[in-house]
């Protein structure tokens, strides 16, 4: 593809190093930004993504908190509301449960609460994902959690390249938004210029141009659905990949105007099944585009179960690119018995 | 620290608005022309008034659900707070948040909350925001002696003693969260006493004697002030109306004689005599106060009422920051 012939002469970072540079020269741009968290300051985060930081801009702009989440998030939100432009981590995706007053009651409604007086440049930085069999308090995708709370924004990067660009631009943001990197992207390499970009958020990507179907996924499971794409590819289904990037706004646009060209759709997402985005994806595709489909919105999922520990269960737990072609097959295969 | 005349009456006028600002606000709302949930200062008025007095414009303070006491205190418009508990578009929120949410951010008032014990978090942000910058302000938060008992609380004391910032933890021990006793809610008699557990001086003042708490602030916000970390203020105080509301909810959770008993140890009564007696005002120069005040409260009574509730067009606005960085 022209995209990875134009990469050969772009530097290649892994997903973790590209967050890591983003803190770094966004850090250094603005003095206002400071990352605060558990093993953030001294140890550069128990993944690393905050490595080198405090060494390079101190103990003031790096900063070891107690294991406190709740009190993590406040110190994002009063900091945010005094001026500064704060990143709170919090270490697994999982952790927000322990927060969800801070992150949903104060952070997410502040601003409207006081009449738009004042407003909240705070980014959380958290990790989400199965895959490490670290069982069912530290593999959640808790997403749709968070895009239900209106006031929030929330990110989830698939490759390095999106993880730099959408860093940069969640910190520079005026609003709380929520950044979820995946645990099993931190090695993955790619493409991503060395200068400090944005890439804007509420605006999907398409990673694969395709005629037959529409694939809507996000995170882990975009590199996923693509090997399902090129599986699919060879037995005559084209399928278009779109890659939302932004969950909170969602670029339905983007979506809609693809289904209505491939008149198939599947959404993709690790997190369970019942009343994750994939629902919400296929009521708007049904509200905007219903007279373009010639077949149901299908959706390829985990089951609505807590992730597993075992390593044989997980692995069949979390939706690959096998199971992702079945569901793809399911909705074309719909078209021709209906056609 | 010098007691001077110019403090006492500053207590005292701090005091009085609140006083009546409440006062009037239980009686529009138990007249159905305050929309949802009230929550009087009614008894309180010390603590808000001592600790604001001790502070600068520049100082933060982090509130409650009980929160008018500090707006008022800190320097509150009357005409936005009156016109925002009625749910007006010209009050501090655009009638937005109500009683529970108000805030001046201009006067460094980091709202009411209406979740216990989750303003701390908040107020600790602002104070690390302080030490960041390098400045002395100090940020104050406020709290009853049931937000005491929740987690959020815990984390916020430990995280600013463990960071040294410059906060000032004001516990409103008013006896009752809610309308259960805090004896059945802790097991120890002082609620200072939990400030040696995340090491921090604690002190506990009469919160029915502004003066008491105005010298306990002035210390530990001088301490905040000069780098030395957080400290803990227990004030022992009392609400005269209830929980929510005036005499809203009607349960029996507490005797007329302990009410009467807290009620002959009025704050205002308590300065007023101590004023007189100190020859610093006379009596028709207290009352020409009151009046002063009470004038001021009538106006933005007047002002509320006649202000227009919010357009419907102004549903979606403000649900997010649109447009580049500032």
């Amino acid at each position: 593809m022209s995209a990875t012939d134009t990469a050969t002469e772009v530097r290649e970072l892994t997903y973790l190093g590209a967050v890591n540079e983003a803190l770094h020269q966004i850090m250094a741009e603005d003095p206002d930004v400071f990352c605060a968290g558990e093993d953030v300051g001294a140890n550069g985060g128990v993944f690393g993504s905050f490595g080198g930081l405090q060494k390079q801009y101190g103990e003031m702009r790096s900063v070891d908190t107690p294991i406190s989440e709740q009190a993590i998030i406040g110190l994002g939100i009063g900091a945010a509301v005094a001026g500064l432009r704060p990143v709170v981590d919090l270490m697994f995706m999982d952790f927000i449960m322990v927060a969800m007053d801070q992150i949903a009651n104060q952070a997410a409604k502040l601003k409207y609460m006081f009449g738009g007086k004042t407003s909240l440049p705070m980014t959380i930085t958290t990790n989400a994902g199965a895959g490490l069999s670290a069982a069912a308090q530290h593999s959640q995708s808790l997403e749709a959690m968070l895009c239900h709370v209106p006031g929030l924004k929330v990110v989830m990067p698939s490759n390095a390249y999106d993880a730099k660009g959408l860093l940069v631009a969640s910190i520079r943001d005026d609003n709380p938004v929520v950044y979820c990197k995946h645990k099993m992207l931190f090695g993955a390499k790619g493409p991503c210029p060395e200068d400090l970009y944005e890439i804007p958020l509420g605006v999907a990507k398409t990673v694969r141009p395709g005629s037959d179907v529409t694939m809507v996924t996000y995170g882990r499971m975009v590199g996923e659905s693509t090997k399902a794409a090129e599986r699919l590819a060879e037995e005559g289904i084209d399928c278009e990949v779109i890659d939302l990037r932004t969950l909170q706004p969602m670029d339905s646009e983007a979506v809609i105007a693809s289904v209505k060209r491939t008149n198939h759709c599947v959404v993709v997402h690790e997190a369970v099944r019942f009343g994750g985005l994939g629902a919400e994806i296929a009521a708007q595709i049904q509200e905007e585009a219903f007279d373009y489909l010639d077949a149901p919105v299908g959706r390829v999922a985990a089951p609505f179960a807590p992730v597993p520990f075992a390593p044989s269960l997980e692995k069949t737990y979390v939706p690959g690119a096998k199971r992702i072609a079945e569901g793809v097959r399911a909705a074309v295969e719909r078209l021709s018995t209906s056609a | 620290m010098e007691l001077t005349n110019d403090v006492l009456k500053d207590l005292h006028r701090r005091m009085m608005r609140i006083r009546l600002f409440e006062e009037a606000a239980g009686r529009l709302f138990e007249n159905s022309e305050m929309p949802g949930f009230i929550h009087l200062y009614v008894g309180e008025e010390a603590v808000a008034a001592g600790v604001c007095a001790a502070l600068r414009p520049d100082d933060q303070v982090g509130s409650t659900h009980r929160g008018h006491g500090h707006l008022v205190a800190k320097g509150g418009d009357f005409k936005k707070m009156m016109a925002e508990l009625m749910g007006k578009a010209t009050g501090y929120c655009n009638g937005k948040g109500g009683s529970m949410h108000i805030c001046d951010l201009e006067l460094n008032m980091l709202g009411a909350n209406g979740i216990v014990g989750a303003g701390a978090p908040i107020a600790v942000g602002a104070a690390f925001a302080n030490k960041y910058r390098g400045n002395d302000t100090v940020a104050i938060v406020f709290f009853g002696d049931g937000a005491t008992n929740i987690g959020a609380f815990h984390e916020a004391a430990n995280m600013a003693a463990a960071l040294k910032l410059p906060a000032v933890f004001v516990c409103e021990n008013n006896e009752y969260g809610e309308y259960t006793p805090r004896s059945k809610t802790m097991a120890i008699d002082d609620v200072v006493d939990r400030a040696a557990g995340y090491g921090m001086p604690g002190v506990m003042v009469d919160g029915m004697d502004a003066v008491a708490v105005y010298e306990a602030a002035t210390q530990a916000v001088a301490r905040a002030r000069a780098g030395h970390g957080p400290s803990f203020i227990e004030a022992k105080t009392y609400r005269y109306y209830n929980h929510h509301g005036v005499q809203i909810m009607g349960f029996k959770y507490r005797t007329d004689e302990e009410v009467d008993m807290w009620k002959a140890r009025d704050c205002i009564d308590n300065i007023e005599a101590r004023m007189e007696a100190g020859g610093v005002m006379t009596r028709a120069e207290l009352d020409a106060v009151r009046d002063e005040i009470q004038a001021q409260v009538d106006e933005a009574v007047k002002f509320g009422q006649d202000s227009p509730y919010p357009e419907v067009d102004a549903l979606l606005d403000d649900v997010y920051t649109v447009g580049a960085a500032q």
